[in-house]
């Protein structure tokens, strides 16, 4: 049990997605100009990275143990499948929150954070509930990356950067900063 | 390709005709048989290269820690204990194993074990050789870690860390400095404690969880 | 969704192959492929190889798109283009991890990323879909050498100042306390802001300096 809460914490907070494996950096420098979408598009991805971590753990288990080579492409294909459904779903189900994410969804097929997730979690051979828990923390971690930043940009609209900083060269600056706080939670659940 | 007359697909058209679904069909299908037959030609022709690097690395770990057996068997751990063979039908790609390794005179010196726990950055793998019968590591050798360059990483490169290891009595200890001749004191990397102690602390739970299966095999050999 | 452009003017020129080394560089104007840019240029080694592996897909990708360009039906094309760029990738990642398994290892999963790369997809969409064979081959060759001139350029500033090495030969006496963040993630981010904060800076200078004039 302690195993899942380290994955789930290490995900969230010392190898975070964004500010230390360097994953889903698109939306974390395009869709972060506001905390309420922010926290939107957080969210859409933590479900879809469920949903992958699902995928990828049945994927491996029951299908590509014969053929091991053909993983990258059928997890691209099942991820590029499942967020198409997502999609349809959510225009579907609820037209207002489809609304509100507009073109996000389809950003998310690309977001590197989605394959990363699956690839990670072939390589550490994490059965299911570690999958599981390794996509809840990478998600939120994910979230946690974007609210800051969405909140530290809001500030920055009535702050003086200067001219030439302005733009994605003072998020990049903002970005490390957040990176070197985040590099306080190393060492968060080791026993000594 | 198998239609080569035009459906009315040309590139910038304005509103191309609705391709017939049997067509896409069969162009996706073609382009995953091509695609699937282009990475299994050139899985097969890197297969061996990348196969002996592998084993490669394994076997001069092994010989590192086990301070250079003549030979070892790769031991299997099954539900009644640790066997030189496995039973029919069983995957040994999911089994774990360690390996057992043989001196000049063919008797026992001890197992090299491979084990991983998460460290300070991330988790941090090592194989170490133990014996057994006595409790005393034979070596350690890291095999993957994250830790921080320059000061974590270390417990790869500092040699008055990792020398200390060979002829160590487990259960370890990790200390500021070591007192005395107890061979179960590790001093652990002045800023890189947490780092020090993730590698003893592997040492110890492997050697609790695999050294009475090894005690056990080194009794009654394979089963 | 249906092709609207134009069809673009027929000849290859050197304009295609120069065009991704400055104007329209992939990561400095278009600003595609930051994942692997920050993450894999701790080292010059590292920032070389997935700058011709990325080239490398990046050609495979774009000569077999535009040359099977009126074979694929439009409803399916990015799934296409996606399963192509997925067959490079994943060839890459083999031939990679037989020659080089040093350099496969610290790159990890980020080889099999590149087929996340928006660069790549990107190109096979916009332009190597639309033209000869010959425009989008000369196309993939400039867009993957203007990628990896920056991986080039980050890795070297990160390498030196963050491990006073330069692909693994130590450049200073052993006194040197390297600037170890540099070579961890806060570093890319700081890196490639500062750099982005240069051009900004020499643009600006340039477009005072033609004013006064």
């Amino acid at each position: 049990m302690s195993d899942l809460i380290w994955i789930l914490v290490s995900a969230l907070l010392v190898n975070n997605f964004t500010l230390t494996l360097f994953l889903g950096l698109c939306p974390f420098f395009g869709v972060t100009s506001k905390i309420a979408t922010a926290v939107r598009l957080g969210l859409a991805n933590v479900f879809v990275l469920l949903l992958t971590a699902l995928c990828a753990w049945f994927l491996n288990r029951f299908v590509l143990g014969a053929a091991p080579y053909l993983r990258l492409i059928s997890f691209i294909v099942v991820i590029a499948s499942v967020v198409q459904v997502v999609e349809m779903a959510i225009k579907k189900w609820s037209p207002a929150l489809f609304r509100a994410l507009g073109i996000y969804l389809p950003l998310i097929t690309t977001n590197c954070a989605i394959l990363g997730l699956a690839i990670f979690q072939t390589n550490r051979g994490y059965g299911f509930w570690q999958g599981m828990a390794f996509a809840l923390g990478a998600g939120f971690g994910l979230t946690l990356a974007l609210v800051l930043m969405a909140s530290i940009r809001e500030r920055l609209e009535v702050a003086d950067v200067p001219a030439v900083a302005r733009g994605t060269a003072i998020v990049l600056i903002i970005a490390a900063c957040l990176s070197l706080a985040f590099m306080g939670f190393a060492g968060l659940g080791t026993a000594t | 390709m198998t239609e080569s007359h035009p459906h009315g697909m040309t590139v910038g058209a304005a509103s191309p005709a609705r391709t017939p679904s049997g067509r896409l069909l069969v162009t996706l299908g073609l382009a995953g048989a091509l695609a699937g037959g282009l990475i299994v030609s050139v899985y097969q022709a890197t297969l061996p290269r990348i196969e002996a690097h592998r084993a490669a690395l394994v076997e001069a770990a092994v010989r590192e820690v086990l301070k250079n057996p003549t030979r070892w068997d790769t031991l299997y751990l099954e539900p009644n204990g640790l066997t030189r063979k496995l039973p029919a039908g069983a995957d040994p790609a999911r089994a774990e194993r360690v390996f057992w390794g043989y001196d000049g005179r063919d008797r026992p010196v001890g197992a090299a074990i491979v084990a991983g726990q998460p460290g300070f950055a991330d988790v941090v793998t090592l194989m170490f050789g133990l014996d057994p019968a006595s409790g005393t590591v034979l070596g350690m050798k890291v095999l993957g870690s994250k830790e921080t360059p320059g000061l974590g990483d270390r417990i790869e490169r500092d040699t008055a860390f990792t020398s200390q290891f060979p002829g160590a009595l487990t259960p370890l200890l990790g200390v500021k400095t070591r007192v005395g001749r107890d061979p179960s004191q590790v001093a652990v990397i002045t800023g890189a404690t947490i780092s020090s102690r993730t590698v003893i602390r592997i040492i110890n739970q492997a050697t609790a969880r695999w050294r009475p299966l090894l005690q056990r095999y080194g009794e009654r050999g394979s089963p | 969704m249906t092709s609207t452009a134009p069809a673009p003017p027929a000849p290859a020129s050197l304009e295609d192959l120069t065009r991704g080394l400055w104007r329209e560089n992939p990561v400095l104007v278009q600003m595609l492929g930051l994942c692997p840019t920050l993450a894999v240029t701790n080292a010059v080694a590292n920032g070389i190889a997935m700058g011709l592996a990325t080239t490398f897909v990046l050609l495979g990708s774009s000569l077999m798109v535009a040359s099977l360009r009126r074979f694929i039906p439009n409803e399916v094309r990015i799934t296409s283009y996606v399963l192509i760029i997925a067959t490079f990738v994943t060839i890459a990642d083999f031939v990679l991890e037989a020659l080089v398994p040093g350099i496969h290892k610290q790159l990890g999963a980020f080889i099999a990323l590149i087929v996340v790369n928006c660069i790549i997809l990107g190109r096979a969409e916009a332009f190597a879909s639309r033209v000869t064979v010959r425009r989008a081959a000369l196309d993939a060759i400039g867009m993957g050498a203007g990628f990896t001139a920056i991986l080039l350029l980050m890795s070297a500033t990160r390498e030196v100042l963050g491990s006073g090495a330069l692909l693994g030969h130590p450049l200073f006496g052993p006194g040197f306390e390297p600037w170890v963040i540099m070579v961890l993630p806060p570093g890319g981010f700081l890196t490639l802001g500062i750099l982005l904060l240069l051009l900004a800076w020499r643009a600006k200078r340039r477009s005072l300096g033609g004013r006064s004039r």
